[in-house]
């Protein structure tokens, strides 16, 4: 059996003519020997381009393989972190919100090759503290960022913004340059963090902690050391509410109204389903800033302003920044019109959440 | 606990107290309804005025228990025998009613829920399956636990491809009907994530087994075995270490594999319990790892690449990696060892009364299958064995029933696996010994749930 080298379909390789060739199949399937077994035993789709590949195989490993051509500077890398990554991680990548991206190497810490405050009883878990590969940096950001954009950056936009983050966390200078020979120079603080020496790795793996099977009389004496906190309670909304209601046990009543039962369960609006879809919901919250305002606070703001609605529509287009504070609001072009009104005149009605 | 005990403000006390009032074991017919249903039936002043004067004696008396059932069933009894319920002398919906069949309504409690404050955003965040009520070891497929790093992508199956390349001679591209066309295996598998019970690795933080333990779940899995396809693509032999899956979702997401684990057991897996994967599931793709955290089982499976190194992706650095003490990150911590949680009576509920119950719950082991598990109701004192569900099955998950009766005293429930390594399910103050606090996963920690005298199950750590 044949396959194309230019990808195309099996069946175009498969002329007449071809009957000894069927007749191998045949006997491979028949016969599995070691030499035979080299073969595609079904024959099944056809094969990828290398076209097809080098569009998808885009991984990077710690050793350089994958990376493309292309630089980037630590400037150019914050022109575009301003526009496209501080919304969400801060303008200094200093925002937990989601992973705080910078903070926390300590002088002495690049030498050494670790991050001395993972040591300690706050260790504060960064890129900069964590991380053992650059590689993994521009990888990640060349698959996965922005979040709700991803895959949309130029490698030379990567190259800067892997460039910027290294800054922020006083690992490059500000003038350094990256490209695909010099990334591989970088010495990340935490390069030598990480351990392989555990029995994780496989089934025969030798566990670390032990327990023994005693039955009777094991222990002398039982005390609770923890118990729910005080500030825990009742924030998994009532309990009573999270089981079924006729059952060998019942639920405990808690005070308070229930949190995140599955949005299918109760109808929602359209406008809502929209920002939830294009993930508006990983920046603004219903009621609260996350990021950005509020969606009930937008609502309040242009309250009675009537034609607001062109002039928001078009912010939403092109992203804006200034009017809620610095932090600029991504451009949102990927999202049709018509969606972005239906999600603006839900934000302007109050939001209704059904 | 307080929480029952004081009702919050502007919440009314005849709601609160329609499920029970502090001391008092109740008898289990008036709990078979909530306030709101029996609200809309029209007996809730009464039957809530009898209860209220129940909970007003403070204590078990038999008189005002009586009224409060009394009153319930007043208003039923045209259902309840001796006579014949509504339901009986009615035409019942057509076939059809729901092409795809749908719950009970009364099952609406039964749902996935997130932790409200884990995640920053719900495109990157966990729901959690709801273990306390559910039977057996099949977890439905739409209450299957729910972890994404960028949403849940629709994905048009005419239109998805996988692709098989690197140390292989036969770089392919293989569409959907190319895959159903190979010879497929269906087994039963639990996918946990390396963080379920991550929260907990200091102190208790949550209230339920749902929140605790929900991360796991269970299904059967159709698929073809991974070893297939990588011999089809004819991959290097001499040279291939590892493997590396990638998801067609935003987060593209990708894990190390080694070789020798991919040729083992692993499944490309379009069939989840009988129908194809549920878009949050992987739809119509992905990877099943048996016996390894779920992050592993990528999703939405576009891609597989066969390379010599392993790729240090994001979520085998910067996320998936074990903090130790000692500042130290164990990485590519790929087995879950094996761990066991009593699910009824768990967290968050409350016996109906002293005597008989069965306490049951789930075991499972990434090395293989449940050996053995043993329950205590004292706290670890003292522990008898449970029986196991039959059949038992390699890395999937094992259901374990005791006999127990509660004489109304406090209790501490405890259940301990041992697999069949030997190993045991280890105690929190072992763990932490070797680990530290500060690890998120690979907590499998024996749980304990306190029963108090009032009939309150509560999560609680001892030592």
């Amino acid at each position: 059996m044949s396959r194309s080298p230019d990808g195309s379909p099996l069946e175009r390789s498969q002329g007449r003519g071809s009957g000894l060739l069927c007749l191998c199949a045949a006997l491979v399937l028949w016969l599995p020997s070691p030499s035979l077994a080299e073969e595609p035993k079904f024959g099944f789709g056809r094969l990828a381009t290398p076209e097809e590949i080098a569009a998808w195989d885009t991984d990077v490993r710690p050793d350089g393989k994958g990376l493309p051509k292309g630089s980037g500077s630590v400037s150019f890398g914050q022109e575009v972190y301003d526009a496209k990554c501080a919304s969400c991680h801060g303008t200094f990548g200093e925002d937990n919100q989601y992973m705080a991206i910078a903070g926390g190497v300590q002088p002495g810490d690049i030498d050494r090759g670790r991050a001395s405050i993972l040591a300690t009883g706050q260790p504060l878990r960064t890129v900069g503290t964590k991380l053992n590969h650059v590689s993994t940096l521009w990888d990640y950001i060349n698959r996965a960022m922005p979040f709700a954009q991803p895959k949309t950056l130029t490698p030379n936009e990567v190259y800067a913004l892997t460039a910027y983050v290294l800054h922020l966390n006083d690992i490059l200078p500000a003038d350094a340059t990256l490209d695909e020979k010099s990334i591989l120079e970088v010495r990340m603080p935490n390069r030598n963090g990480f351990t392989t020496e555990h029995g994780f790795m496989s089934k025969a793996g030798k566990p670390d902690v032990k327990n023994a099977a005693c039955m009777k009389d094991c222990v002398a004496t039982v005390t609770i050391a923890s118990e729910l906190p005080e500030s825990a309670q009742g924030m998994h909304g009532n309990l009573a509410e999270q089981v079924r209601s006729f059952a060998p046990t019942s639920g405990v009543k808690s005070g308070r109204a229930p949190a995140g039962a599955s949005a299918a369960a109760s109808p929602t609006s359209p406008g809502l389903d929209l920002a939830k879809k294009f993930a508006c919901m990983a920046c603004h919250g219903v009621d609260n800033k996350v990021v950005g305002p509020g969606f009930r606070e937008i609502a309040a703001r242009y309250k009675g302003s009537g034609g607001a609605e062109p002039q928001l529509l078009a912010k939403l287009k092109a992203g804006g920044a200034g009017v809620w504070g610095p932090v600029p609001m991504p451009p949102q072009a990927h999202v049709s019109e018509q969606d972005l009104k239906t999600i603006l005149t839900w934000v302007l009605s109050g939001s209704p959440t059904r | 606990m307080a929480v029952t005990d004081a009702p919050e403000k502007g919440q009314s006390p005849q709601s609160s107290e329609a499920t029970g009032s502090r001391g008092r074991i109740e008898p289990a017919a008036e709990n078979f309804f909530t306030a709101a249903e029996l609200s809309r039936r029209k007996f809730f002043g009464k039957a809530l005025a009898a209860i209220g004067a129940a909970a007003t004696a403070g204590a078990v008396t038999p008189s005002a228990a009586e009224t409060a059932r009394q009153a319930v069933q007043e208003g039923l009894e045209k259902n309840l025998p001796p006579n014949v319920p509504e339901w009986s002398k009615i035409l019942g919906a057509p076939i059809l009613a729901h092409p795809y069949g749908l719950p009970s309504p009364h099952e609406k409690n039964i749902v996935r829920r997130e932790s409200p404050g884990l995640t920053r955003t719900p495109h990157s965040s966990v729901a959690f399956t709801p273990l306390q009520n559910l039977f057996g070891i099949i977890t439905p497929s739409g209450l299957h636990f729910e972890r994404h790093h960028a949403g849940t992508p629709e994905i048009d199956p005419h239109q998805h491809r996988l692709m098989i390349n690197g140390l292989v001679k036969r770089p392919l591209l293989l569409t959907m009907e190319d895959v159903l066309r190979f010879p497929s295996v269906s087994r039963i598998h639990f996918i946990e994530c390396g963080a379920n019970s991550g929260m907990e690795w200091g102190n208790v933080a949550v209230p339920t087994v749902q929140y605790s333990h929900g991360m796991l779940s269970c299904s059967e899995w159709t698929g073809v075995p991974l070893s297939v396809l990588l011999q089809e693509a004819g991959y290097d032999a001499k040279r291939a270490k590892f493997i590396l899956p990638e998801g067609s979702d935003g987060a593209g997401l990708t894990r190390t594999i080694p070789i020798e684990l991919a040729l083992d057991d692993v499944l490309v897996a379009y069939g989840q319990n009988g129908e194809m994967l549920r878009p949050e599931n992987g739809y119509p793709l992905r990877l099943l790892v048996p016996g390894v955290q779920g992050v592993s089982s990528v999703k939405w499976l576009r891609r597989i690449e066969v390379g010599d190194q392993p790729w240090n992706t994001r979520e085998e650095s910067l996320h998936y990696v074990d903090l130790m003490p000692s500042g130290l990150h164990r990485q590519y911590t790929w087995i879950q060892e094996a761990k066991s949680v009593i699910t009824s009576p768990s967290g968050g509920q409350r016996l109906l009364d002293k005597g008989y119950y069965e306490i049951t719950g789930l075991a499972w082991s990434g090395r293989g299958k449940v050996k053995r598990v043993d329950v205590s109701t004292d706290g670890g004192r003292n522990w008898r064995t449970a029986r196991l569900q039959e059949p038992v099955q390699t890395k999937a998950l094992t259901r374990f029933r005791i006999d127990w009766r509660w004489d109304g005293s406090p209790a501490l429930l405890q259940s301990r696996v041992m697999d069949e390594t030997g190993y045991v399910q280890p105690k929190y103050n072992q763990l932490r010994a070797v680990r530290g606090e500060k690890s998120i996963y690979h907590n499998n920690s024996i749980q304990t749930w306190r029963v108090a005298e009032s009939g309150e199950v509560s999560n609680v750590q001892v030592s």
